[in-house]
């Protein structure tokens, strides 16, 4: 060849075109040719003239002549016509229904998994779609604050009575609404003879248009009226039936008489209001409390909510901007050391990412979120892994299959197309089983997560999910059989010279060490989740539990005859002692500044929970005195007597807390008594100063102790008859304190029982896979093991033989799994300040545990294959 | 008559192959059947035709040389058949017998003024 003078070459991309474009019989001379003339024009001309020549040229050879490829001297083999793929399916049922173990396995574990994925994944929707069925959701807002206490920036949705008015007032331009609500609360509803003790809230009027309530009956002005009330559909029917309820009368609280204005669907249970259940006018509540009205500093209380709704474009960063100082502006200068910082919290923020810390957001349930996407992705890849594994432990069985198939004419491409249409049927029978789980599951499931999922069946976003997740499933479990076995060669595989090397068996151990060490994170991450919990729960709550009722005062009644209540009990011996209180026990639902003690900083912000009880309220719920004494009837200076905590004495630096000098809003008042810490709020948080104080106004709550002597709940019979002889306006509802206390374990044992659920789940994937990898590998070495045994093997050895692989596995997945389960778990345990610790003997344990379950699965194949007689098994060639 | 016919630009091509002296392969062709021809042909018009001739066997083709401009690609030389080169010479027969049926005077060019 001569060396040519280098002119460019033509273009590329057009030989690549030609190169699919032209029959292959053609291209050679063709593609040569033009090069050759492209060269001499680029020699004569501009390499540019040349290029454009080219491809003008090129372009001409796209018609069909040149298209058409050459007819193959052999007749095609047909991969895809209708024969062809009934006999794939009829070949591919007769291999599953041949196989009833190995299908079994199969089947089953896949569809646990794809059940677990499919749970997960509409878990994983409705937490995402949380708040979503509120049309404005994406303009609605929630206005929190930020405020400096005990030196830690604390941050809460409860603001003063008069934001509401000043927002509208002074910012207004950026709110279509602002909307100010009382928490929810429990209320006496009543109409005729019914009576029902129902959640709802006082809000404002333009919240039924803020919230795009879907009105039944009447329309969303319902609530401009003050004596009108809004009922959402659930109430309307345990009241009304079917009747129409508007302009019907109901009582609240046996004080207020309202009308009904409107009926609205309930909303759903993924929603942040799910709770409340009637609505009724914000004035109305103004009415009834005339010192809302007159309070001396209405800006210092903060006890109520504020919804708003941006107008459209606005931008909620700027809009934050602007309301951030609104408080300074307006709080007396003294309270400005609690430097509140006002914000909007966005709707879409609410569910998932509301949780503060420092006054920044750290997240919340999205970790949830998270956690178990994760978990759910890894429960299918096991399920997966189990699939890929059984089918390579088989391929030195199918090997054989493949040779013949081959030898008699089978092509590559129609054992590939063999192998996935199994593959694909497994996974449909995985689906259609999975789906039946889910159906099964999901009333359970539901109740567990505390969520209301159905299945979608009328969305297309669901099958379209579902079946892509098959088809992936199908090709990601089908492609290592398919690819690799079809890639045997006929010759070796029939005269039996084939051997599956040394090495591979590797893909598949990993595979077996990967679907462990998951299970055992899942195991270890269970037990301290547990672990946890009980340490939680062991934590001294500082009075006794047992036997303590509390009962929420709605009315008054009982408050006006306290005494001849008491009495009555006690001395028909239904209970111990009664006394009437701020906040239940568990919890504490006001919190205090304005205390003054000698040695206290004076610019220091302090907030510290206060309660106001009844005489009798420590002995009924069994305060544990370190010093002093309990309030008593006796002294008369007791109602400016305090009780206070173990850490208020601490955060205090008192020396001698007893009769320590100290005032409240400037008012003096004297500590009697030192208790130990009582756990309200969250039981993982650290306790936090608390106080009490005598109060002769009516508390929220009765506590009463029940007289150990006597049963339960013919006590409860006794206080019954007695309410209601005093208080025939409520119905009678109690709650005991033990089962309050348990609710606030309810997220955590929530999570605990649905990460049990899970991880027993990947367990049980992969000991059904490792059951089916141990039948094949016995019967596999069932010869060997006959040759063993008559040259004097004992079970004992042949059992070991078989099982010493599998534990080497699972010892690996243990040394790979421990570390990475340490470093998640510890993190977890780090989020909450009181918290156990990650024991060397959870592992130890999970260790053997996992161990033991291995060696059982294995065993019974070894064990079968060990004390097999040897003849059987010679004799069979 | 039963061989095929052949198109006035097949019996171009066909006459271009016979009429090389060296060996005959798709650009010398082409070159050829352009300058004798007066006419602008594309290569890939030439390209068909030879290989139409081909398949109807009055050509015969073998993989030659390659040479560094055409990327190391071979050449296909084409060379007629005995069928062809029969083809062709009952075509000029054809002609021939035609061109004598002819009347002397009417090949004269005709003169008018009208």
């Amino acid at each position: 060849m001569e060396k040519v003078p280098n002119h460019g070459s033509p273009p590329r991309w057009v030989d690549r075109l030609l190169t699919i474009i032209i029959a292959p019989h053609f291209l050679e001379d063709i593609l040569g040719d033009l090069h050759e003339v492209y060269a001499q024009q680029a020699r004569q001309g501009s390499a540019r003239m040349a290029r454009l020549r080219y491809l003008l040229a090129a372009v001409r050879y796209i018609r069909p002549y040149f298209i058409k490829r050459k007819p193959r001297t052999y007749s095609p083999t047909y991969i895809f016509s209708p024969a062809m793929l009934r006999n794939y399916l009829k070949i591919s049922l007769r291999t599953l229904a041949k196989n009833k173990a190995y299908s079994f396995i199969n089947i089953t574990g896949l569809a646990m998994g794809m059940a677990v994925a499919m749970l997960i994944g509409l878990w994983i929707y409705d937490e995402l779609s949380f708040d979503r069925y509120f049309e404005n959701h994406n303009r609605i807002a929630q206005v929190w604050q930020h405020q400096t206490f005990n030196g830690q920036v604390g941050t809460q949705t409860s603001l003063p009575f008069p934001i509401g008015d000043e927002i509208r007032r002074n910012y207004g331009a950026d709110f279509k609404y602002v909307v100010m609500a009382s928490w929810n609360n429990w209320h006496i509803l009543a109409n005729g003879d019914k009576k029902f003790n129902k959640s709802g809230a006082y809000i404002e009027a333009d919240a039924p248009e803020m919230f795009s309530l879907r009105m039944l009956r009447g329309t969303r002005s319902g609530l401009k009226d003050p004596y009108s009330i809004m009922l959402s559909e659930s109430i309307a029917k345990a009241f009304f039936g079917d009747a129409d309820p508007i302009d019907k009368t109901m009582k609240i609280d046996n004080n207020l008489n309202v009308k009904v204005t409107g009926v609205y669907e309930d909303f759903p249970n993924n929603t942040s209001f799910r709770e409340m259940l009637f609505m009724m006018p914000w004035q109305l509540m103004v009415i009834s409390n005339p010192w809302l009205k007159t309070m001396e500093d209405p800006w210092r209380p903060n006890a109520y909510q504020t919804f708003v709704q941006l107008i459209d474009h606005a931008d909620i960063d700027l809009a934050t901007a602007r309301i951030k100082d609104i408080k300074k502006r307006n709080i007396n200068k003294e309270q400005l050391k609690y430097k509140p910082d006002v914000f909007l919290n966005p709707m879409s923020e609410w569910h998932l990412y509301s949780e503060f810390k420092e006054g920044h957001r750290v997240g919340g349930r999205i970790e949830f979120v998270w956690l178990f996407g994760t978990i759910g992705v890894f429960v299918l890849l096991l399920a997966c892994i189990n699939f890929m594994n059984l089918s390579t432990a088989r391929s030195e069985k199918r090997a054989r299959e493949v040779g013949i198939r081959k030898a008699v004419g089978s092509v590559r491409n129609q054992l590939i197309t063999q192998f996935f249409s199994e593959s694909f049927l497994v996974v449909g029978f995985a689906f259609v089983l999975a789906i039946l789980l889910v159906l099964l599951c999901l009333p359970v499931f539901n109740e567990v997560a505390d969520k209301k999922i159905v299945m979608p069946w009328d969305r297309p976003e669901f099958w379209l999910a579902g079946a892509g997740f098959s088809v992936i499933t199908a090709v990601i479990a089908g492609s290592y059989p398919a690819l690799y076995l079809s890639s045997f060669q006929p010759v070796k595989v029939l005269k039996g010279t084939f051997r599956a090397g040394r090495f591979a068996a590797i893909p598949r151990k990993v595979l077996v060490v990967v679907q462990f060490s998951v299970s055992i994170v899942l195991i270890i991450g269970t037990a301290v989740v547990f672990r946890q919990i009980q340490f939680a729960k062991n934590r001294p709550v500082g009075y006794s539990r047992d036997g303590l009722i509390s009962i929420f005062a709605n009315t008054g009644d009982i408050h006006k005859h306290f005494e001849a209540v008491r009495l009555d009990l006690k001395s028909n011996g239904a209970i111990v002692e009664m006394a009437e209180s701020g906040s239940p026990t568990t919890e504490t639902w006001s919190s205090t500044s304005g205390f003054e003690w000698k040695g206290k900083d004076p610019e220091q912000s302090v907030d510290f929970s206060f309660d106001e009880v009844s005489y009798d309220y420590g002995k009924t719920v069994g305060w544990q005195f370190v010093q002093g004494r309990d309030f008593s009837r006796d002294f008369a200076t007791d109602s400016v007597a305090l009780i206070v905590n173990e850490t208020a004495v601490k955060f205090m630096g008192l020396q001698a807390p007893i009769d320590a000098p100290l005032t409240w809003f400037k008012k003096p008042y004297k500590i009697v008594g030192v208790i130990r810490d009582i756990v309200v709020n969250s039981p993982y948080a650290p306790a936090r100063p608390q106080f009490f104080c005598i109060s002769a106004g009516q508390g929220n709550v009765i506590n009463i102790r029940l007289n150990p002597a006597a049963g339960s709940s013919a006590s409860i019979e006794k206080i019954k008859t007695v309410f209601e002889k005093y208080n025939p306006g409520s119905p009678f509802e109690y709650e005991f304190i033990d089962e309050r206390y348990a609710r606030k374990f309810f997220d955590e044992v929530r999570i605990g029982k649905l990460t049990t659920f899970f991880s027993l789940l990947a367990v049980l994937i992969s000991c059904l896979g490792l059951f089916g990898v141990a039948s094949f590998i016995a019967e596999q070495r069932t010869k060997e093991i006959g040759v063993r045994k008559v040259l004097g093997a004992t079970v004992m050895n042949v059992w070991s033989l078989l099982s010493r692989d599998f534990v080497m596995l699972v010892c690996i997945a243990f040394l790979i799994a421990t570390p990475g389960a340490y470093y998640f778990l510890n993190a977890w345990l780090q989020k909450y300040d009181y918290h156990t610790t990650i024991s060397w003997w959870i592992f130890a344990l999970t260790g053997l545990g996992t161990l033991l379950i291995t060696v059982l699965t294995v065993s019974f194949h070894a064990i079968k294959a060990a004390t097999m007689n040897p003849i059987r098994s010679l004799r069979s060639e | 008559m039963k061989r095929t016919f052949l198109g006035e630009f097949e019996e171009i091509v066909l006459l271009v192959v016979a009429g090389c002296t060296e060996e005959a392969y798709g650009v010398t062709i082409w070159e050829r059947v352009q300058e004798n021809t007066g006419r602008t042909i594309s290569l890939s018009a030439v390209h068909a035709t030879l290989y139409r001739l081909e398949e109807k066997g009055f050509l015969n083709s073998e993989m030659g040389g390659a040479t560094a401009e055409r990327g190391g690609r071979r050449k296909r030389f084409f060379s007629i058949t005995n069928y062809g080169n029969r083809a062709l010479q009952e075509i000029n027969e054809i002609r021939q017998q035609l061109w004598q049926a002819i009347p002397a005077e009417k090949l004269q060019p005709k003169l008018s003024f009208s």
